[in-house]
């Protein structure tokens, strides 16, 4: 019997809530490095997922974490991950490998302010671009990316499924502060908790990495004789290195299995978008004073629409267009230097002016009144 | 011998080995170890390796589970298969580039850890692949295309190191040595907890060529004439030493293994 948390409400940290939720969408391997500030998800984890029958094991660096990671997952578990900026970058390679073979994982980045060490302690957005670009090659990720403690728990379960789903690796985008700060969440009754599992293959299967979509996968040991290799390879892994076709076909559709189910990917919290003067995007931690400085300024009667994003990739380009059709001015508040801002620039193509609201160094967040005196501001500029 | 076909471990897809590579040797000497040891096919194998000549000795090539990771992470991924499977014999392939170079300290942290999987070591003292830049098992002043005016760095001594690391078996031999070879991948099969098997090999290509060899069998006869037992090296000095392949069993003894130390973490985090 799986020790499970149990289902109603609980006060916990958000990197609790991470573990706990891994547990029940079914993770049963997890191999981490020191980092902060994602350390109480091993230390958590080191405890609470031998009680559940799996395995956490503390890697030499990163690097070996994901690939790990990659192995277990082969052999059949679900399969995580947890780091910081500066371990999300040496998991690259492997991050790419993942997408690649199509390994379902799951890498939580519990985000800090960077680059390189900068202030580790302290909480920063800076990781959006590298969550999309970050491994060589073409290539195209899903990255989600929760604002509370109950969304660590909801989107840490989220991350597992859409692995499972997709065969690729899933990357929970979170922060410093939703990871340290303490909240109420419910978890609801578990068996209303959706869990997927991956695809088996039929006996006489032998193709594992092809078809429309996702194929079925076997883990090692089940009798199919799998290669798995990160070099271009046909459907059944079995590797071609300088044959244009079958790198054109294994790229796009792994580019495409996710670029084309943007829809159903897309998931988004939208306030007010069909009727506002003003549209504020925003997502994780900054997304926090966003509520607060909507309601200071409809106190105020100017209408605000407030699209706050929990898949950030692939970016949900519909929902941002549209509120472009409605709002002259959108404003985008997040804890970097304009990462986010530019894809709203570029969806909107100009049907809005967007304006950038940042603020980095220290863990200091955007604040309702900074964000409340950018919207009015912004109606003067009609 | 076994005089019985090899063909039945293997795929329909020929080996991409350069004429007279040692590759083809470990391969071929790996494949009559698991047939003697009573294996019909590779049920319950599992390989994994990196990027190299080496890693291309089980995949796509063997017909058995393989999984080719990235430059120097195939111990790693390994890891993670045996923790989740314990049942499955999980064997890497790499080479001393892979496993040395940028893998080393995998390789230093499963010996540590006493990691339950043989790693083999074709180690041609070069990087082959990418076409002969030294590597950190090249000896002292060979030209390679990295080292035009000969090697300025010392070469580690890999099977001795996983050995102190604290592995359950460590053996070094070479591709001349065919049948002390045959009987240490054996061995090392059977071995309970991290066992190694490192083969110095001859890579005419990329090492003989600048190293002044004219042909494979020239450096085959030279890693014979190098290779001095645990013995004989006692009885030569540290600069003869130099210019010698200590070949043998470094260590092998009976420890406990990563995987039933978790066996012992599980058993006490469930009566909590």
């Amino acid at each position: 019997m799986v020790n499970h948390l149990t289902s109603g409400s609980h006060f916990m940290r958000g990197n609790e809530a991470l573990a706990e939720a891994a547990i029940v969408a079914g993770c049963r391997f997890f191999a981490a490095y020191p980092i902060t500030p994602a350390s109480e998800i091993s230390e958590h984890l080191a405890k609470r997922l031998p009680q559940a029958g799996g395995i956490m094991i503390q890697m030499e660096d990163e690097i070996a974490s994901l690939a790990s990671v990659i192995g277990a997952s082969w052999a059949g578990a679900k399969a995580m991950t947890a780091t910081s900026g500066p371990g999300f970058s040496l998991m690259q390679e492997n991050i790419g490998y993942a997408f690649m073979t199509e390994t379902p994982c799951v890498i939580a980045d519990i985000q800090r302010a960077g680059p390189s060490t900068g202030q580790a302690t302290k909480c920063g957005q800076g990781d959006v671009m590298q969550a999309r670009w970050g491994t060589h090659g073409d290539y195209a990720s899903i990255v989600l990316s929760p604002n509370s403690v109950q969304e660590m728990f909801d989107l840490t379960v989220r991350a597992f499924n859409l692995a499972e789903e997709y065969r690729t690796p899933i990357i929970l985008l979170a922060d410093e502060i939703i990871a340290h700060m303490s909240e109420q969440m419910v978890v609801p009754p578990l068996e209303e908790i959706t869990i997927v599992d991956r695809k088996k293959p039929k006996s006489t299967d032998k193709a594992f990495f092809d078809g429309d979509g996702v194929a079925p996968m076997p883990s090692v040991g089940e009798g199919f004789n799998v290669t798995v290799t990160g070099s271009t390879h046909d459907e059944f892994g079995v590797r071609f290195t300088a044959d244009p076709k079958i790198h054109r076909v294994l790229v796009t559709r792994l580019v495409e299995k996710i670029r084309s189910n943007v829809e159903l990917l897309a998931d988004f919290e939208a306030v007010n978008v069909d009727n506002c003067e003003v549209g504020v995007v925003s997502y994780g931690c900054a997304s926090r004073a966003v509520y607060e400085a909507v309601e200071m300024a409809q106190d105020r009667g100017i209408k605000v629409g407030f699209i706050r994003l929990k898949t950030i990739w692939p970016f949900p380009e519909k929902a941002v267009e549209e509120m472009a059709q409605k709002a002259k001015n959108i404003i985008v508040p997040e804890m970097n230097l304009q990462q986010v801002f530019f894809e709203v620039q570029r969806v909107v193509k100009g049907a809005a002016r967007v304006t950038p609201v940042n603020k980095i160094g220290g863990g200091e967040m955007v604040t309702p009144e900074e964000l409340f005196s950018v919207i009015e501001g912004s109606v003067g500029e009609r | 011998m076994s005089k019985a076909s090899l063909s039945s471990y293997l795929r329909d897809i020929r080996f991409p080995f350069c004429a007279g590579c040692g590759g083809t040797t470990v391969a071929t000497v790996f494949l009559k170890a698991v047939q003697e040891l009573g294996h019909k096919d590779f049920q319950g194998f599992v390989f994994c390796s990196g990027i190299g000549c080496a890693s291309w000795i089980p995949s796509p090539h063997f017909k058995a589970d393989s999984i080719h990771t990235t430059h120097g992470r195939s111990i790693p991924v390994a890891t993670g298969v045996k923790l989740v499977r314990p049942d499955l014999k999980v064997v890497v392939f790499g080479g001393d580039g892979d496993l040395v170079g940028i893998g080393l300290s995998h390789l230093i942290h499963a010996a540590r850890r006493n990691l339950d999987i043989t790693v083999v070591m074709v180690n041609n003292m070069i990087y082959g692949m990418t076409g002969g830049q030294v590597a950190a098992t090249t000896p002292m002043n060979v030209k390679t295309t990295t080292t035009p005016y000969g090697g300025f760095e010392g070469s580690l001594d890999t099977a001795r190191l996983v050995a102190t690391a604290g592995a359950s078996y460590a053996a070094r031999w070479t591709t001349a040595h065919l049948v002390q070879l045959r009987e240490s991948i054996k061995k090392a099969l059977v071995t309970k907890g991290f066992s190694f098997v490192e083969v110095v090999s001859q890579c005419p290509t990329a090492y003989g060529r600048r190293a002044g060899f004219k042909n494979a069998g020239e450096m085959l006869l030279w890693l014979k004439e190098q290779s001095v037992t645990f013995d004989e090296a006692e009885q030569l000095s540290e600069r003869e030493l130099e210019e010698k392949i200590v070949v043998g069993e470094f260590v092998s003894r009976i420890l406990p293994t990563l995987s039933e130390r978790i066996q012992t973490v599980l058993r006490k985090a469930k009566k909590q």
